[in-house]
């Protein structure tokens, strides 16, 4: 299993908008490697004529018919943002993205 | 609001361009479902709604708010994966497109990742000409459109210099399907007339399904072109030579929302490109904005980290296997496709190959079927819509459905122009002066002939007189077509409509002139 290196975490850090000091890198270096360390483990389970799983239940195709619902206000709605303007959500604004 | 142009980078010129690079495409179109529903939630998706009106606890990704499939949306992606010749998936899943960007509330946009539910089709696309080129389909998937940003505080409208953003959610969450081709290559110096075909008969095909109502002004369809320019290698596009020569790097256009903008982005792409290689320098891999104002592109974000979106399986749907049976009642669902639908009408309607080519490149056929389901013989139908009505279209750089529609000029309109000449009430000439009247707005076409006073001269005693006095008045004519020289008859013919000021039926004209004469 490679190992996590503090440029990986870095990149993970950018990647979920999480700001994080030069010490809490080198923290998360070791603490995030202990996780990969475990999952390395379960990875040596003998899986040969198993199928791969995502769900815990054998359930496929559940589906609602396609009829309106009533949802929220726009008021409800936007009850909760810390601004808004113009009944939208008001986010700082975007820069160097599309 | 200052204005701001987009000069755009160097170009080379668009022959030179293709004389040294081969050009290969890749179109990924995005349709949003005409479902009453979103995809994951029972929020309406009525188009122009107030903001935030049409939002859930599901929609706006609130704690805890769980998605349920919506089952006319697998449905419809399983139709279009059927028509576009697709297999579908027995078995796929939902994944979740991680990224934080304010236009989904969730943190991650669900889609499809490597088990899309159609998959390996083709789309056969006529050109201008009648020649075919075969797009062949990497696959369909279903995802949920995002909400709409409005960026407030900067020059442009767009994002660079906007100072915040104000975000309407109604729009996260309407189904979409994301349809992209294999590399799309062999079409040389077409390419972009390709590309525009490519999407022309995907609209078409998505029309016929019933499924979107694929309105590319609105946005429930968008297009997305990657571009790339190989050197070229032999004359042939097709060739061995050619096809083993590597692919160069790609750049992709967003937001090109018009048949007329495909075309124009992807040669403007094309261009560009040929400029930065043949100065040496190499493609930036990244997205381009589209500018359809100025008919450039300009550079976008460069693909790097944000491309980074680490999918996983959704966790909270489970998976989509749709039966066998379902699939086969649903392609016993599938209407007839357009290509097939376009030579039958062909057939029924008498069209010669290029008549029915000129109709098809209009994107008149629908206006034409209309026109002779409300009365009027297939010549007249499309003698009239190629007429004035599309000449102004043309000028005004729109197609002719929509100015057609801008207008409220009708098929029942032609229908009924083509029975006031039928009915011989009309003569072509005051057919056309009605035309124009019913396109300038003065009314129907029977209000304009009212009003403007055009009607032919029934009374056939005029007539008579007209061409008693014409007949004298030219005597060495008159002894032509005596002689038998019957194309004289043109001459005298003009004459009589000109003494009735064009009020009189040219037909009726000829047959008293040779009757008197022959």
């Amino acid at each position: 299993m490679a190992s996590l290196t503090r440029d990986d975490v870095a990149h993970l850090a950018g990647l979920a908008r999480i700001e994080l000091s030069d010490a809490e890198l080198d923290r998360m270096v070791g603490e995030l490697g202990v996780i990969l360390d475990s999952v390395a483990k379960v990875q040596q389970a003998p899986i040969e004529g198993v199928s791969p799983m995502s769900h815990p239940m054998p359930l496929t195709n559940v589906t609602r018919p396609d009829v309106v619902r009533p949802g929220l206000t726009p008021e409800a709605a936007l009850s909760g943002a810390p601004e808004s303007a113009q009944q939208r959500f008001l986010v700082p604004r975007i820069l160097d993205e599309d | 609001m200052s204005v701001t142009t987009h000069p755009g980078d160097v170009v080379m010129d668009y022959d030179e361009a293709l004389s040294k690079f081969d050009p290969v495409l890749g179109l990924e179109v995005h349709v949003e479902l005409g479902t009453d529903t979103k995809m994951f939630c029972a929020c309406p998706t009525t188009f122009g709604a107030e903001p935030n009106s049409q939002v859930c606890p599901e929609c706006l990704g609130l704690p805890g708010a769980l998605p349920v499939v919506n089952a006319k949306g697998v449905e419809s992606a399983i139709r279009i994966g059927l028509a576009l010749g697709c297999e579908i998936a027995e078995w796929c899943r939902f994944a979740r497109k991680n990224y934080f960007y304010p236009d989904m509330p969730k943190n991650f946009q669900t889609s499809q990742y490597d088990e899309p539910i159609a998959y390996g089709g083709r789309l056969d696309v006529e050109l201008g000409d009648g020649a075919i080129y075969r797009v062949e389909i990497e696959r369909a998937h279903m995802e949920e459109d995002t909400g709409k940003s409005l960026h407030v505080g900067g020059s442009t409208g767009r994002i660079h210099g906007a100072e915040y953003s104000l975000v309407d959610y109604n729009r996260a969450g309407i189904p979409l399907i994301e349809i992209v081709t294999k590399p799309m290559v062999g079409a040389g110096e077409r390419a972009p007339e390709v590309a525009k075909a490519y999407v022309s008969a995907l609209r078409d095909l998505l029309k016929a399904l019933g499924v979107s109502d694929v309105k590319m002004e609105q946005g429930s369809m968008r297009c997305d072109a990657n571009v790339s320019l190989r050197a070229k290698a032999g004359d042939d596009p097709r060739g061995a030579q050619q096809l083993a020569v590597p692919l160069g790097t790609r750049t992709e256009t967003k937001n090109v929302n018009s048949l007329r903008s495909v075309e124009r982005a992807v040669r403007y792409e094309i261009a560009r490109h040929a400029a930065v290689l043949a100065a040496g320098g190499s493609v930036l891999q990244e997205t381009r904005h589209w500018h359809e104002d100025t008919g450039v592109t300009t550079s976008g974000r460069v693909k790097s980290d944000a491309e980074d979106y680490r999918y996983f399986p959704e966790p909270d749907l489970v998976p989509v296997a749709p039966t066998r049976e379902t699939v086969e009642a649903l392609r016993a669902t599938l209407p007839e496709p357009p290509t097939k639908r376009r030579q039958r009408l062909q057939r029924d309607w008498g069209y010669s190959d290029l008549e029915m080519r000129d109709v098809v490149n209009a994107g008149a056929v629908e206006l034409i079927e209309e026109t002779i389901a409300a009365g009027a013989s297939p010549t007249a139908a499309r003698k009239w819509w190629l007429g004035e009505p599309s000449r102004r279209a043309n000028a005004e750089g729109q197609d002719i459905v929509t100015y057609a529609a801008l207008l409220g000029l009708t098929p029942v309109d032609i229908a009924e122009l083509d029975q006031m000449v039928v009915a011989r009430r009309l003569n072509d000439s005051m057919a056309r002066q009605v035309l124009d009247g019913v396109l300038d707005g003065e009314g129907r076409p029977t209000e304009v002939a009212d009003a403007r006073g055009l009607e032919l001269v029934e009374d056939a005693g005029a007539l008579e007189a007209a061409v008693d006095e014409v007949i004298e008045a030219n005597p060495g004519i008159a002894a032509k077509i005596r002689d038998g020289k019957v194309a004289a008859v043109g001459a005298l013919i003009g004459q009589v409509m000109k003494a009735m000021k064009g009020q009189a039926d040219a037909g009726k004209a000829r047959e008293l002139i040779l009757a008197r004469l022959t």
